[in-house]
């Protein structure tokens, strides 16, 4: 394990264990600003949406390819449809893996 | 009231049972996560010591992502900060229910709070017996997922070396179909969807940008725009609440 490896996972050992804790050390003498509770609620969508929709939409992280032949769009559109319609997120990840690897081996 | 208390052993094998349908969910992650450590760049030691440190499965597979595209150590950290920040709300919420126990307690209860250990204990927490020994299920949730965390990124990663190339098979994309199942179904009104728009126009705009700080850009639109479309549309959800809204938040989030 490199040094790089063991910092990165120090630093997320610490603010995930600092933040997992921060009520019960503290106790009643914090309270969650409203605002900050209903940012909250949109951090998920932000940060996956925006990890998630530069890789399907330049897989090479360079070109864009918004064409029917990118196995990672395709494959994506798969499994939001799936999840949108069943809401079962492991046929999601299955079904668009599927297509995925259909595509590639369609058009690679 | 003639019922015995079940005993701590009996709350603590009832915590690890409850949590069951949470092992088989998080079993693919588990696996998903250590199979694709090794083409991302992590070690098994590293993606072992993850698992045993950091134990939060979204911000896991998010840093596997960062390192994959060589995202310096502050941007890391800070996005793990910002994706489980949710647990602050769980913590809260849990509070009143660990207010009475030591520190030896508290602090490995905290250390174990996931998605899937806070469904599981605040029902039990909620109800209404007052049987002494409720942490103890708390406690068997928390080992029960934890264990099984670590056993399936350790069958993750010796599948991962047992297959060769499967950098090249580009199971990288099992990490993008995983995210996308998990926000699709959260789309469920405009300022949700308006956030994930605003949240993907940043995202690419800002791509080139140095240390992969166009993701917390990106991030930071995504949430003012969300907010702010929320209030304009309504409804101060008031202070009243704060259970009812982490309760709120646990469903709305996918476990990972």
């Amino acid at each position: 394990m490199s040094r790089y490896e063991l910092a990165v996972i120090a630093g997320m050992t610490a603010v995930t264990f600092l933040i997992r804790y921060s009520f019960f050390a503290l106790g009643d003498k914090v309270r969650f600003p409203p605002l900050v509770k209903r940012a909250l609620h949109y951090v998920p969508v932000a940060v996956l949406t925006a990890i998630t929709v530069p890789m399907v939409l330049l897989p090479d992280g360079q070109h864009w390819q918004l064409d029917w032949r990118n196995a990672w769009l395709m494959g994506a559109l798969t499994s939001g449809l799936i999840a949108w319609r069943y809401k079962q997120l492991l046929a999601a990840i299955g079904g668009g893996l599927a297509v995925y690897f259909l595509w590639r081996f369609l058009f690679l | 009231m003639t019922q015995p208390h079940p005993s701590r052993r009996t709350e603590l094998w009832h915590g690890a049972r409850d949590s069951l349908p949470m092992l088989v969910g998080a079993a693919p992650f588990g696996v998903i996560f250590g199979t694709l450590a090794a083409p991302s760049g992590l070690s098994v030691f590293g993606a072992l010591g993850m698992s045993l440190f950091v134990f939060a499965g979204s911000s896991q597979f998010i840093a596997l992502t960062l390192l994959a595209s060589g995202a310096g150590l502050a941007v890391i950290v800070l996005t793990t900060l910002v994706v489980n920040l949710r647990h602050a709300l769980y913590s809260a919420t849990l509070l009143p229910y660990v207010a009475g126990l030591g520190q030896r307690w508290r602090i490995p209860l905290a250390f174990w709070l996931t998605d899937e250990t806070f469904a599981v204990v605040q029902h039990r927490y909620g109800q209404a017996d007052d049987a002494p020994h409720k942490h103890w299920y708390h406690l068997g949730s928390s080992l029960a997922m934890y264990c099984n965390w670590l056993f399936w990124t350790l069958a993750g990663v010796l599948l991962g070396r047992s297959v060769e190339g499967l950098d090249k098979l580009g199971l990288e994309f099992a990490m993008a179909a995983t995210f996308t199942g998990i926000v699709v179904p959260m789309l469920r009104n405009v300022p949700m969807v308006a956030a994930a728009l605003a949240a993907a126009t940043v995202a690419l705009l800002a791509r080139n940008l140095d240390y992969k700080l166009g993701l917390m850009l990106a991030a930071l639109a995504g949430v003012v725009v969300g907010v702010c479309l929320e209030s304009r549309k309504t409804v101060a959800d008031g202070e009243g609440a704060p259970r009812k809204a982490a309760e709120d938040m646990g469903n709305r989030y996918e476990p990972l």
